[in-house]
């Protein structure tokens, strides 16, 4: 063997133009491709001429014109506010309105649920174990759909007319819904919340700084006390700073219905209650699927290293258990947003059934579901850019 | 062995049973160690001699008899487990790193919880026991960016942040593929020439014969015998020592 | 050094460690804590199932009884409604003398589901037996021949139906999820972005919008004159939906599958598909059978979605059922609660056999 000297390293030679055989890989991937997209184009234009043709026989209009019509419709409940001359546009964005006021209330209700679900599966008592196991089979096993119903029907026949509601305090529970107290807005409330943000903000910031101190001096400060300090403190300053307004809106029983205060309809509450209880049982699963997957062998390494049962938990077993749950978690979200969408069945006047109501009056239906369709997709999208965003960042790096 | 000291680790007529099925793991064991002493606990597997380890620092618990470490009893006591597992380090046979956290924080963690060092000298530290190690260059690495043998050395360093006065092996080179056990081993066997007390549960011969004092065998919970390593090899008293020898040494 | 060994026997644990006052302790009684939990949560059990049993079974109607039903409003149940009724909504409007012929079709459909879901039976004959059942279910369904009477499609209804709208979609979802999942991973660009569009599209919108998409837009896209069943419009859109997300369940199987087999299959020879048919879709496919099966019970609960559609399955033969007559409408609760339970066995039992499916196949992957 004779002593070469080492040969450096060189960059990649330019790619030189050949001509395309049809029997090379290349070539027949460019075939391929190109009958796919043939068929595709040839099935959508036979599809759309066929539409075209059967919308002008039977007379059906097209276009989004309809869009800046006054929709002229009831609707029963809304966060903004209508009026005889709103246009499709309002109609839309009220039913849009309504999708993420029961989407974003059940997720966060639905993810404190489930999460204590699915770590009461770990309990060591026996009967919370089972407890919490019987729930996850039940809800997972029953259809959304049918469960709707039943809630339904239980808040709108089930439940005592409002002159014998149920009540507690100022809290009446009835066939007209749940109705609550709730202060009348002023300045002083606006401040307050305020005040809440900025103490959120600085707790933050505090965390920071005694997380810092921490890895100076081995030290710990009280973050939880502080920060509750901050959020309280900031919020009651912003309140008095209002004028300290204690006006509050009591529900009473009217002629008719229970009057002031804030309400929950019957249609709300049973769409709230069906999808918290039915998505809890899947995130509990999800939960008690993430914590078991860190092996034993994380627990004893963390144990033998002295660290307490609550260190190793917080710093060892949850941060590689949520790696695990988050994805599915994510997806279950979308999950429940979509199901919202039963509310045209119970009359909750979400997108779906704005658009439902809109197809009837109008006769444009593949415009009213392609809008539907389209709200629901952005929202999709966005949630799985963060999902691969969030993967990105905190996978576990490998070789 | 030095017989004026108190011994390190003692067993005193300990039992143990699985709970799930009753089955009597560990037998009347009553064993000794010194302070400083190298033991290499072998035998077939199902004899109970991980489980005897790992009731040293308290991963198992034992229905009858008593276990001293370092002065302290092994039992109901809490905060005795908490120090005599700041006391005792170990390492395991699938190296349990944690993969979340790169190899300076895996070794910093205790120190800066539960000895509650400052995080640069706990840094330090660290960095000095990857140099023993030899893996210094790593530290910034996350585990499952390392080899086998580099995992396991890492894990040794992990321990050994502890300051600890015992170093317990699960069989740390089992999962190793043959190239990297040396590595470890040779890891192993300068721990061993600085003094530290070791307790090695392994198949390792040859590291027997270059470090310990004494080697244990044990069969179906209990101690069968116990010598020194050229007497145990080369004049086995029992047959149940003659039989696994000859499997083990035969190839 | 002479030793002596005397091998010692094992001895019963010791103390209070096994029987039920030890389990107890451990389970129950083992902290002051844990203690309490188990006393107000048995306190709080126990209340519920007492004021449950009341209206459930001491106080029920079991009879099909109008004037006891009324009367005992509120107090106790009426499963009387049931007993009117049951037949009605689990059965849809199929003729009553001719009930024996879903039965036994249904029978034979699940029982043939049943066996596909074990690798053991995956040989040449499963297509062919799937094609005989299909043959003999719709036959024996629709009648005219053999001297069965004709019962046309649209009085199809009930848990029939359910499980045939189930199974056939899921049938022709299959082949479909298969193909766009190796599109998705495919190399070639045009492939690639048509399989994820039709992916990304389905899973981000609701089931209840492409099932109104298929209501509406279907009899469009038809050609002069020709006529699409609901049936059909509601099988094409619950097929598309369906195959949308078992084709992300395939493709997490194909991912899973170690690089190393297509390169082997490669150095053998082997072309493309070959090495999807005999290499690489067996062992992808048998690694998901449980999440298909998931798949396949989602779709279970999903049909009842096909009510909005005016089909008539399980919750719709019930809508039907009791709509239509005031006299029984108030009792609309309890009915609900009976589909409730059938869907549950349903659904419990499918998983339930799915995890035994997957014990089964583990074993036979252990050396």
């Amino acid at each position: 063997m004779s002593n070469q000297s080492m040969i450096e390293a060189r960059p990649l030679p330019a790619k030189k133009r050949r001509s395309i055989s049809w029997n090379s890989r290349e070539g027949r991937s460019v075939i391929y491709q190109v009958v796919a997209i043939a068929s595709v184009a040839t099935l959508i234009w036979l599809l759309v001429r066929n539409t075209l043709r059967n919308m002008r026989e039977r007379g059906i209009q097209s276009g989004y014109d309809f869009m800046g019509q006054p929709f002229g419709f009831d609707v029963s409940e809304t966060m903004i506010p209508y009026d005889v001359m709103s246009t499709y546009w309002t109609a839309f964005s009220i039913g849009m309105l309504n999708t993420l006021k029961v989407a974003l209330i059940g997720i966060v209700l639905a993810t404190i649920l489930g999460t204590l679900i699915g770590v009461g599966r770990f309990s060591p008592n026996f009967l919370l174990r089972k407890i919490c196991y019987w729930y996850v089979e039940f809800f997972r096993n029953v259809p959304i759909y049918l469960q709707l119903l039943i809630w339904y029907i239980v808040f709108t026949e089930v439940l005592p007319s409002f002159e014998e509601a149920w009540q507690v305090g100022h809290f009446y529970l009835s066939k007209n819904g749940f109705s609550f107290p709730w202060p009348v807005w002023q300045l002083g409330q606006t401040l307050a919340l305020i005040g809440l943000v900025l103490g959120v903000v600085g707790s933050w910031l505090y965390a920071r700084k005694a997380s810092k101190h921490f890895d100076l001096t081995g030290q710990q400060r009280p973050v939880l006390l502080v920060s509750l300090a901050l959020i309280v403190g900031l919020a009651l300053l912003g309140w008095l700073a209002g004028g300290a307004p204690t006006g509050w809106s009591l529900p009473v029983k009217g002629d008719f219905q229970i009057e002031e205060g804030a309400a929950f309809s019957p249609e709300f509450s049973a769409l709230l209650l069906g999808l918290v209880l039915y998505t809890a049982s899947f995130i509990a699963e999800i939960v008690r699927s993430g914590i078991s997957s860190v092996s034993l062998g994380q627990h004893e390494a963390a144990a033998s290293l002295g660290l307490s049962k609550r260190q190793s938990m917080r710093l060892v077993v949850l941060p590689q258990a949520l790696r695990v749950i988050i994805p599915p978690l994510t997806s279950q979200y979308l999950n429940l947003t979509k199901n919202s969408s039963l509310a045209v069945a119970i009359g909750y006047p979400d997108l779906v059934s704005i658009a439902n109501t809109t197809l009837n009056q109008t006769g444009r239906a593949i415009e009213a579901l392609s809008i539907v369709m389209l709200v629901y997709l952005t929202l999709s999208l966005i949630t799985s850019a963060l999902m691969n965003w969030f993967n990105a960042s905190a996978a576990i790096q490998e070789r | 062995m030095s017989q004026s000291e108190a011994p390190i680790i003692q067993f005193d007529n300990v039992n143990k049973w699985y709970a799930s099925n009753g089955y009597h793991v560990l037998r009347d064991v009553n064993l000794s160690f010194a302070k400083g002493e190298k033991v290499v606990i072998c035998g077939p597997s199902g004899s109970g001699k991980s489980t005897l380890i790992r009731c040293i620092n308290a991963l198992e618990e034992y229905q009858q008899g008593k276990l001293t470490v370092d002065g302290t009893v092994i039992g109901d006591d809490l905060k005795g487990i908490d120090k005599v597992r700041r006391e005792v380090g170990m390492v395991f046979q699938q190296f349990n790193l944690f993969p979340h956290l790169t190899v300076l924080e895996n070794l910093i963690l205790s120190p800066t919880w539960v000895a509650k060092l400052p995080r640069n000298v706990a840094i330090e530290k660290a960095m000095v026991q990857l140099e023993r190690v030899r893996i210094a260059e790593h530290a910034n690495k996350y585990p499952l960016q390392l080899s086998g043998g580099q995992q396991q050395r890492v894990a040794i360093a992990r321990a050994l942040c502890l300051t600890p006065k015992i170093m317990l092996f699960d069989e740390p080179t089992s999962a190793l593929d043959p190239e990297m056990i040396k590595e470890v081993l040779d890891v192993m066997i300068g721990l061993a020439d600085q003094g530290m007390t070791m307790l090695c549960v392994t198949h390792e011969m040859g590291f027997a014969k270059a470090v310990a004092d004494r080697v244990i065998f044990m069969d179906q919970g209990q101690v069968v015998e116990q010598n020194t390593p050229t007497e145990f090899f080369n004049h086995p008293q029992t047959d149940r020592s003659k039989d696994f020898l000859s499997k083990i040494l035969g190839h | 050094m002479q030793q002596t060994y005397q091998p010692i026997d094992a001895r019963p644990m010791p103390g209070l460690s096994t029987g039920v006052l030890a389990w107890l302790k451990t389970n129950l009684f083992s902290s002051p804590g844990n203690s309490i939990k188990t006393l107000v949560v048995l306190a709080i059990v126990l209340w519920a199932l007492y004021g449950a049993m009341g209206w459930t079974l001491t106080n029920a109607v079991f009879g099909a009884s109008l004037e006891a039903c009324n009367s005992l409003r509120g107090i106790g149940a009426c499963w009387g409604v049931v007993t009117e009724k049951g037949r009605l909504i689990v059965m849809g409007r199929y003729p009553d003398t001719e009930h024996w012929r879903p039965v036994i079709a249904t029978a034979l459909m699940l029982g043939v589901v049943g066996i596909s879901c074990m690798p053991r039976f995956w040989n040449k004959a499963l297509p062919l037996i799937w094609v005989v059942m299909l043959v003999v279910y719709f036959t024996l369904m629709k009648g005219g021949v053999l001297g069965l009477t004709e019962v046309p499609t649209d009085q199809w209804g009930g848990l029939p139906l359910t499980v045939m709208l189930t199974v056939v979609s899921m049938t022709m979802a299959f082949p479909l999820s298969v193909f766009v999942a190796l599109g998705r991973r495919s190399n070639m660009p045009a492939i690639k972005t048509l399989c994820t569009l039709y992916v990304e599209l389905i899973r981000g919108v609701p089931l209840i919008t492409v099932l109104f998409m298929a209501s509406f837009m279907l009899p469009l896209f038809m050609p002069e004159g020709v006529q699409i069943d609901v049936l059909i419009r509601v099988v094409v859109g619950i097929t598309l939906f369906s195959a949308a997300y078992m084709a992300e369940v395939v493709r997490g199987g194909l991912q899973a599958l170690p690089k190393g087999q297509t390169e082997a299959a490669a150095t053998l020879g082997l072309s493309y598909w070959q090495t999807q048919r005999k290499i690489v879709l067996p062992q992808a496919l048998s690694m998901v059978v449980p999440s298909l099966m998931n798949t396949f019970i989602g779709m279970f609960k999903d049909t009842s979605l096909v009510t909005i559609v005016s089909l008539y399955e399980l919750t719709g033969a019930l809508a039907l059922a009791l709509n239509a007559d005031a006299d029984w409408r108030p009792f609309k609760l309890e009915a609900y609660f009976f589909i409730t339970l059938i869907y549950f066995v349903f659904c419990f039992a499918m998983s339930r056999y799915s995890l035994w499916v997957e014990k089964r196949t583990a074993v036979s992957k252990v050396r």
